[in-house]
């Protein structure tokens, strides 16, 4: 009976928890839950008696008169509050603490913030979109935005942890159990902050180091113009540029390789592999006729290998150009990412 | 009487043939530029509910904008990506908005500015407020700081669901909320200068409004009336004026900072030019929080002269209720922090804001077992005043307990800027503030108009508004225990089912409080004259007549116990109460 209603509980309030300090969390919020709705039916029942006792209706006459104050009473109420408050702030202190205090074996992953999309990035160098970490393991995020205040919202692992301009902010957790679950952005930060989600994948301890050397490995197996195509989604173009010849916040990149645009100020540009990677490294030098300089530029965060498979990617879609599309991977085996990374 | 009656009155009701503050002088200017407080209180009162509707008119277009198949993000592949842009973007400047006109032009004014003007100097036995002429000012300056901001905000959501008339009206809006938060605000195009100066100006109004308040407490109470005399709601505007006083400048500053790093890029808030963006939600809560406590003091103070004076027994336990309306005001300075616990300060300030924000809940807690008691042995008249107040209880109680979930560290990290707290503050703002001004607008409209309202129809709306607000927002702490983040265009399939059924409560209160409007027109062209007092309250307002005289009182009356229920009988010819020894 009490295992259900616990279900039941749990359904209606708290989702799943899967991490360390899952239950800590939930322990404590059920306590209070329980504190309140002792209070609400006391205040509900105190209410109601004296209402329904003293309300004026025929032949009832308040007569005696009553009390206007009681220092034991008043001490009472003031008193008992107190004490269960403190109760209260101590095991949120506590539980607090554990999230605050990272162990030092933690796995350690770097947590870019921007608008709209989240970037993880894996000690080997390795970006990804989607957090995805060990199961059992310790995992230490180090949080940093590139333009305003985000905040990276785990609900499943109870944690919560914004990401700052200008400084670090750190958190971690330990998830106990393998699955897909959701992460939010949970500081307002503008047009598309109701989209800026992303999944976390909590894998086997074995399966995760396969997993990371598959995916940072992949400018190395797949031909430019699809690992170009990768980079698109994972890096956040595709947030702001759609391929399919709609406007966004950015203009539309299909059949834009080759063309003429019209820029801002009146100036034409031929859309070439230098316009592309200027507009990549140095987003505000030349911007596209009705569009707002609100690019982050992407100095710094994108190998050149990377540049060049975005380009090809480009070209892949467009129909102005008729150039060769080449199908070998852009880097070799001989020389390996870490080495040439920023 | 000491100003003349006007000569062409003849067969109206006796309360209309006596000259009154409504008839003493007539015109637009006789209004516009008087410096009588009553009068400025009704205006302050127009103004804040025109302001009330603009708020809520929005609130309910929020709550039908997730109700909408384009919300669910399931649906989004149905429509184009620029599609998306423009109903979030139409999305983001409608709940900045919202929230900007409900809190610094509806609440915060709300109860001081209208029913604290009209009141106060009547309580006090007093003609008017210590300095009538910066009582007016105040009112000035509010309506062209609420002009330029709401235009500003309006502006804005035309230009997002209309960007055609950005090329007539010009581009401006807001869409960074109501918070302002660096560095968004910085990255912003919309007009973050204008609507900061809108914001900074009212704040203006609010410190003058303060500095009166305090003045006249100290200088106009009449020959007898001691501190612990006062009535109750004077303490809980005398706490709020000091909040006024010592925190509107703060934000003041804060505001003009943040107009200085985007005109001229000081270098202050901006990561960028070596600025700490976290230093300003430091700055701005600490102007902003004890702000909720310029809204729900004065609140509080509402309901202890309505649950004395409708349950015909003193208060009970006078000096905890009056100390802990000062106490709130102070200890609201030190909680700060508690907006920021996941911003990255230290665990060490964390743990001291949390310490402090529990200590802030025995205060409220206090006034609520306080209240409780008050109805002991009395005799419960359930008007509808009367039943605001067991609104308010109900609601006050769910608001102030579920802060205890937000102010313990743990489980606030998983609460916060979710839906949760979205939730716990309308219980808050909305469910008490909101609620104590109905209540006490019921309570003192009597005395305001001369006429009395119909009770069938006020108990009817407000219990509409109280089934609608529970359905509106009890079902969003659900809503956010499940995680669902706030300010959110669009989210999830699995939180679907919330949003229906909020968006469903909305317009029941939205109906509720349509009703509430219908019930006060109705009464103002068809409602009975009201007595000099109905309720058999004993504090001074109600000792002359409904209602008050152009100088309220011909000899400053009598004081002695403002909760001395006994003196008072009632009298069926004039359907009001009278002093025993008349």
């Amino acid at each position: 009976m009490t295992n259900l209603l616990a279900q039941i509980g749990s359904r209606v309030w708290m989702p799943d928890n899967m991490s360390n300090y899952g239950s800590e969390v939930d322990g404590l919020f059920y306590f209070i839950y329980w504190i309140c709705v002792l209070m609400f039916v006391l205040i509900l029942a105190w209410m109601t008696l004296f209402v329904v006792r003293y309300r004026k209706r025929e032949g009832y006459q308040a007569n005696k008169p009553a009390p206007h104050h009681s220092t034991v009473l008043e001490l009472t109420w003031t008193i008992i509050p107190t004490i269960v408050v403190m109760i209260i702030f101590y095991f949120g202190f506590r539980g607090y603490m554990d999230m605050a205090t990272p162990p030092s074996h933690a796995y350690e992953i770097q947590v870019i913030a921007k608008k709209w999309n989240w970037n993880f990035v894996y000690p080997n160098g390795h970006v990804d979109n989607n957090l995805h970490i060990p199961v059992n393991t310790p995992v230490r995020l180090v949080l940093q935005s590139d333009d305003v205040i985000h905040s990276l919202f785990i609900p499943t692992f109870r944690i919560k942890k914004d990401a700052v301009p200008g400084r670090f902010t750190k958190t971690w957790f330990t998830a106990t159990s393998t699955g897909e679950f959701n992460l939010f952005c949970a500081e307002y930060c503008g047009q598309q902050h109701s989209i800026m989600k992303s999944t976390v994948v909590v894998h086997d301890a074995g399966e995760f180091d396969g997993w990371l050397a598959d995916a940072a490995n992949f400018l190395k197996k797949m031909p430019p113009a699809v690992a170009g195509e990768k980079i698109f989604n994972l890096r956040g173009c595709a947030q702001c540029h759609t391929v399919d010849g709609n406007r966004s916040t950015g203009p539309s990149l299909k059949d834009v390789f080759g063309k003429d645009v019209l820029l801002v100020g009146g100036s034409n540009v031929k859309i070439d592999e230098d316009y592309i990677r200027e507009s990549i490294l140095e987003p505000g030098a030349k911007i596209v006729n009705s569009f707002e300089n609100v690019m982050p530029t992407y100095q710094g965060q994108l190998r050149d290998t990377e540049i060049s498979a975005l380009i090809m990617y480009l070209k892949s879609i467009s129909k102005h150009y008729d150039g060769i599309i080449p199908t070998e991977p852009l880097e070799k085996d001989e020389q390996p990412a870490q080495t040439e990374n920023q | 009487m000491t100003a003349p009656p006007l000569p062409h009155k003849t067969d109206t009701p006796i309360a209309q043939t006596c000259d009154n503050y409504l008839n003493h002088t007539k015109g637009f200017k006789s209004w516009a530029f008087t410096v009588d407080h009553k009068r400025i209180g009704i205006m302050y009162g127009f103004a804040i509910s025109t302001f009330l509707l603009i708020g809520g008119l929005f609130a309910l277009a929020l709550r039908t904008m997730l109700a909408l198949p384009i919300a669910n993000i399931a649906n989004h592949s149905n429509y184009t990506a620029d599609e998306l842009n423009s109903w979030m973007d139409i999305y983001n400047h409608m709940f900045t908005l919202h929230g900007a006109v409900m809190v610094f032009m509806f609440i915060i004014p709300g109860i001081p500015a209208m029913l604290g003007n009209f009141v106060l100097p009547l309580m006090l036995g007093a003609k008017d407020v210590a300095f009538p002429k910066i009582n007016l000012l105040s009112f000035h300056i509010f309506v062209i700081g609420a002009t330029l901001l709401t235009w500003v905000l309006i502006k804005g959501v035309l230009v997002a669901i209309f960007p055609d008339l950005a090329s007539y009206i010009g581009h401006g809006g807001l869409e960074t909320g109501w918070t302002f938060y660096t560095p968004y605000s910085m990255d912003s195009n919309s007009a973050v200068v204008e609507a900061t100066l809108g914001a900074f100006i009212l704040g203006f109004s609010s410190i003058l409004t303060g500095l009166n308040f305090i003045a006249s407490i100290h200088i106009l109470r009449p020959k007898g009336m001691t501190w612990f005399k006062m009535p109750l709601l004077l303490w809980a505007l005398y706490g709020t004026a000091i909040i006024q006083i010592l925190a509107t400048p703060v934000l003041a500053i804060t505001l003009l900072l943040l107009i200085a790093e985007r005109a001229f890029g000081i270098g202050i808030f901006n990561p960028d030019l070596g600025g700490d963006p976290v230093l300003y939600q430091h700055f701005f809560w600490f102007y902003s929080h004890p702000a909720v406590y310029i809204m729900v003091i004065p609140a509080m103070g509402v309901i202890s002269e309505l649950v004395t004076a409708h349950s015909r027994k003193h208060i009970f336990g006078y000096k905890f209720i009056a100390y802990s309306s000062i106490a709130i005001a102070l200890l609201g300075f030190f909680v700060w922090g508690h907006h920021m616990f996941t911003s990255g300060q230290s665990p060490l300030a964390n743990a001291v804001f949390s310490l402090l924000t529990f200590s802030v809940s025995i205060p409220s807690a206090i006034k609520v077992f306080n209240w409780l008691s008050t109805m002991y042995r009395g005799e419960i008249h359930l008007r509808v005043p009367m039943l605001y107040v067991l609104s308010f209880l109900l609601l006050f109680a769910i608001g102030g307990l579920t802060g205890l979930f937000l102010g313990a560290l743990a489980v606030d990290i998983h609460l916060h800027d979710t839906y949760f707290v979205v939730a716990h503050f309308h219980y808050v703002m909305m469910g008490s503030a909101l609620i104590a001004f109905l209540g006490g607008m019921y309570h003192w409209w009597p005395k305001m108009t001369g006429k009395m309202y119909s009770e069938k129809w006020g108990a009817i709306a407000c219990i509409m508004v109280f089934v609608g607000f529970n359905m509106t927002f009890f079902i969003q702490f659900i809503a956010g225990s499940q995680s669902m983040p706030r300010r959110y265009a669009s989210y999830l399939p699995i939180y679907e089912i919330y949003h229906y059924v909020s968006t469903i409560g909305a317009f029941v209160l939205a109906s509720g409080m349509f009703l509430i409007l219908a019930n006060w027109i109705h009464s103002l062209i068809k409602g009975k004259p009201a007595p000099a007092n109905p309720w058999g309250a004993n504090t001074l307002e109600w000792q002359c007549a409904s209602p008050p005289p152009w100088d309220n009182f011909a000899v400053t009356p009598e004081v002695d116990d403002p909760y001395d229920m006994t003196q008072w009988q009632y009298d069926e010819t004039i359907k009001g109460y009278v002093k025993n020894d008349e």
